[in-house]
């Protein structure tokens, strides 16, 4: 059993201790958002925040969280889409297949939450998501508007 | 690939009927029992045609029949039938017929695989008179409301309005009495000149957005179905292996765990409450193979094959004009190079998945396809139903890149396991892992290329002898006619108008030694259009500079007859301003390569500056990208298409790569099978230049010309030639 504090609010699962965080948000909590992408943190796909920091969630067990670590998931980023970097991605038409593009928001998120004008280099060692249809120049250019430093040197 | 079946003009636009159950983007939990009652007859909307559904609040929906996969053809196919319906866009939203619907009805949405960059270009005219077809109807029941004629009213932004008194009325109001009218035929159905067109061209935000946002978009991986069970699978990594022994027995003990199970002779699955204890018992199930015939094949071993088939007399020969053999026995100097394209896993984000549920009457499936036609029959086939008692409902894809289109093992395995637990819905979900042993391949191919110079420095004779692996004999092996595969001379044709060589050579042989591996080839975004760029493309370089001319001039003194070649070439040059240098970037000098091909129909080239530090680390900087797919249906897409095609084209060409060893793949997830981020990318400057006249795909071609203008850039700045891909292999150091 595990107790998590999840996009607000504290909830009881009963599973298998090494289960990832990632599966007990899709399965148990039905937060289907947060993808499956490699299971070794390797492409950012499951990407959430936990106490505002990037974490990728499928290799982290259950176990490993209590109910004092604040868990976000893009369900819980923000209730209307309109978080700076949701608003940039829907001006700039960020996604395509958009598989990826949860991880990817709630990098960037985090990235934005702690450097709130990042530079060009600092996004590009940051933001570390891997997106096959190739989305990376307008995940850039997004971060960048709204870091408000579209057109700055990087 | 799959033989084109042209529907019928009438069959296209049809008549009004009854809407079977379509389902809408985005249900979440739908009831296997009522989407098999909704099979036969839903009450409805009007449905116009079958394109158009128009609701009483003015809300149009636009029926698309290809599949969404991040490339925009959703958008771009709805801007079609709007253009032509006089919609107001801004109440446009979309619905997938589904296959079993398609089949019902004639094919009356044709073809829906969404391949081979063919999205828009194989269906723009009938989705147009499809749209138009509904404008003509509504406009009728309009001007029969008002007993006026309809040539005295007009349509736009969905109100109809009678010119001559002013009167006005929406598509809303006059879709049920439209509805009831008879569709005109095919010939009478104009369509615009494209001057007039006002949707079409437009850069416009794509309908697919907003749920890509907030974890609303729910993908085949996100499904849940009342009373699902969850399956995981392993298949013996060896292909052509099978399973010689299970034992379960812990499996069988763990938490959750319904059912272990032999799905066909070569793969075992687990069926759990959830997806993770399906995995987790699949663990711990010992599983023994029967490796089979491949199981010591390797990658070595099979290049030893390929390099024999050079000097093969027998080869089919895909191009040819003049003695080319000839031509170079009496040059007076000859050129001669060896290239080669490695195997790579298309490695789409969403791995394969599929939720299917089987009932001896019927059998669904719900999954990310790229042809829904093809999930159909592979659905009918394994559950043993005739067609009309299977259906698939297709779902938004996390990535294709052609894995998702021509075979679906994945689908045949899922409806497998489900026969077996008749009533429940299962999910199957692959690991990465299993998505990365279980891929269907890029082909593996080399390529000898021998070219003979005059004294002068004129290219008299090329010769191209390409060996190695056919996608066709792999997958369509009924469309090889006389050893021939007429896709494996992507880009080097003569002409169709498809995929044409851009160069007119006084002697020219090309021909294509087929040699197939044990490894099963798919179709791999690009096709084989990406090695045969790289190919004839580096190795022109090449040859220019062993005749001392540079590498644009070379090329331009042979394209005379290719004016739309050597248009999109002139743009990038241009652009990138070839002929004076680069700018150095902290330091180090920068270097340009250029590429020019055609495929999938239109026209593209690059111009990619690179430099390469002491120690060989390559670094992209910029790219710039022509392309001219003759009509832009819309251009931000089309750029997003080009930036995107250069992050999977530079994956491919500086770490792409699947090996075999001991018959199986020795790449198992993105540790071992690294592509690239962002830390790699390039600015990229895209150059839409639409000439008119003709419809290209904007999907793949830009991709073959990622490599070749890189790799031809790394010459300029090393001196060294890079014949096999992929770079991370290559030694760029500087001694």
């Amino acid at each position: 059993m595990a107790k998590l504090n999840v996009n607000g609010r504290v909830i009881e699962v009963q599973v298998e201790d090494d289960t990832p965080l990632l599966w007990v948000l899709r399965e148990q909590l039905e937060l289907t958002g947060t993808k499956y992408g490699c299971g070794i943190a390797q492409c950012g796909a499951c990407t959430v925040h936990v106490d505002g920091v990037a974490t990728r969630s499928c290799a982290m067990p259950v176990s490993a969280f209590d109910e004092n670590q604040k868990i976000v998931t893009i369900e819980g980023l923000s209730p209307d889409s309109s978080h700076p970097i949701q608003q940039a991605w829907l001006a700039l038409d960020v996604p395509q297949c958009g598989f990826c593009q949860s991880g990817m928001i709630m990098a960037a998120a985090a990235l934005l939450a702690n450097t709130p004008r990042p530079t060009e280099q600092q996004i590009r060692e940051e933001v570390t998501n891997i997106c096959r249809c190739g989305t990376y120049n307008r995940v850039l250019a997004g971060i960048q508007r709204a870091a408000g430093t579209a057109g700055a040197a990087g | 690939m799959n033989a084109i079946t042209k529907p019928s003009r009438r069959g296209v636009l049809g008549t009004a009927v009854a809407a079977a159950g379509a389902f809408t983007f985005g249900f979440r939990f739908p009831a296997p029992s009522k989407a098999l009652a909704q099979g036969a007859a839903a009450p409805a909307s009007p449905e116009i045609n079958a394109w158009v559904v128009v609701k009483p609040d003015d809300t149009v929906i636009i029926r698309i029949a290809r599949s969404e996969m991040g490339q925009g053809t959703l958008t771009g196919l709805a801007q079609m039938v709007a253009e032509e319906l006089e919609c107001d866009w801004a109440k446009v939203t979309t619905e997938y017929p589904t296959p079993g619907q398609n089949l019902a009805r004639g094919r009356i949405w044709g073809n829906m695989s969404t391949g081979g960059s063919r999205g828009i270009r194989d269906s723009h005219e009938y989705v147009r008179k499809g749209g138009a077809a509904a404008r003509m109807m509504l406009v009728q029941a309009a001007a029969n409301g008002w007993g006026v004629a309809p040539g005295e009213c007009r349509a736009a932004n969905s109100v109809i309005t009678h010119t001559p008194t002013g009167r006005t009325t929406t598509f809303g109001a006059v879709a049920e009495a439209a509805m009831r009218l008879t569709a005109p035929a095919a010939a009478d159905v104009p369509l615009k000149d494209p001057r007039d067109w006002k949707l079409i061209g437009q850069p416009v935000a794509r309908l697919d957005t907003r749920a890509k946002l907030n974890g609303s978009q729910v993908y085949g991986m996100d499904l849940k179905l009342p009373g699902m069970l969850n399956a995981a699978i392993h298949a013996c990594p060896v292909f052509g292996g099978t399973v010689a022994a299970v034992d379960s027995a812990e499996a069988e003990r763990m938490p959750g765990v319904k059912r272990v199970l032999r799905v066909g002779d070569n793969a075992v699955a687990v069926v759990a409450d959830t997806w993770w204890r399906a995995h987790k018992a699949l663990e711990a199930v010992k599983i023994t193979w029967n490796n089979g015939e491949h199981a010591n094949a390797s990658s070595a071993a099979f290049r030893d094959v390929m390099m024999q088939a050079f000097d093969a007399p027998q080869a089919a020969v895909g191009n040819r004009n003049g003695d080319a053999a000839a031509a170079i026995a009496g040059a007076a100097r000859k050129v001669e190079a060896i290239y080669g394209y490695p195997h790579q896993n298309h490695a789409c984000m969403e791995v394969m998945n599929a939720t299917a549920v089987w009932t001896p009457e019927r059998c669904e499936v719900w999954t990310p396809t790229q042809n829904g036609e093809a999930a159909h029959a592979a659905t009918a086939e394994a559950s043993g139903l005739p067609p009309a008692r299977c259906e698939v409902h297709k779902i938004h894809l996390g990535g294709g890149f052609g894995r998702r289109g021509a075979v679906h093992d994945w689908v045949r395995q899922v409806v497998a396991i489900a026969k077996e637990m008749p009533g429940t819905p299962i999910k199957l979900i692959w690991t990465r892992e299993e998505d990365m042993l279980q891929g269907r391949f890029h082909p593996v191919t080399m390529c000898k290329l021998t070219a003979g110079l005059d004294a002068q420095g004129n290219l008299t004779g090329l010769q191209m002898r390409i060996s190695g692996q056919s996608i066709v004999a792999g997958i369509f092996p009924q469309n090889i006619r006389d050893g021939r595969d007429p896709v494996v001379f992507q880009g080097l044709n003569a002409g169709g108008g498809e995929a044409d060589i851009g160069y007119s050579f006084p002697n020219l042989l090309i021909d294509h030694a087929m040699r197939n591996p044990h490894v099963p080839p798919g179709f791999w975004r690009g096709v084989n259009l990406n090695q045969n760029a790289i190919y004839l493309e580096c190795f022109l370089d090449e040859v220019a500079h062993a005749a001392g001319k540079d590498p644009l001039e070379f090329r331009r003194s042979l394209m005379a007859n290719h004016p739309k070649h050597l248009a999109v070439l002139n743009a990038v040059a241009e652009r990138a301003g070839w002929g004076t240098p680069a700018a150095a970037v902290n330091g180090q000098a920068v270097h340009r390569g250029l590429c020019v091909t055609h495929g999938f129909g239109a026209y593209v080239a690059a111009c990619a500056e690179v430099s390469v530090s002491d120690a060989g680390e390559v670094k992209v900087h910029r790219i710039i990208a022509a392309t001219d797919p003759g009509h832009a249906v819309n251009p931000q897409q089309i750029a997003a298409q080009v930036e995107g095609s250069f992050v999977y084209g530079l994956s491919a060409a500086l770490y792409g790569e699947c090996t075999v060893k001991d018959g199986r793949i020795e790449q198992t997830n993105f540790d071992s099978y690294p592509v690239m981020r962002m830390i790699d990318m390039p600015k990229v400057e895209t150059i839409v230049l639409p000439t008119g006249g003709f419809w290209g795909g904007v999907g793949e071609p830009t991709i073959a010309v990622a490599a070749p203008a890189v790799l031809n850039a790394i010459f300029a700045a090393t001196g060294k030639r890079i014949r096999q891909l992929p770079l991370q292999q290559a030694d760029l150091r500087r001694t």
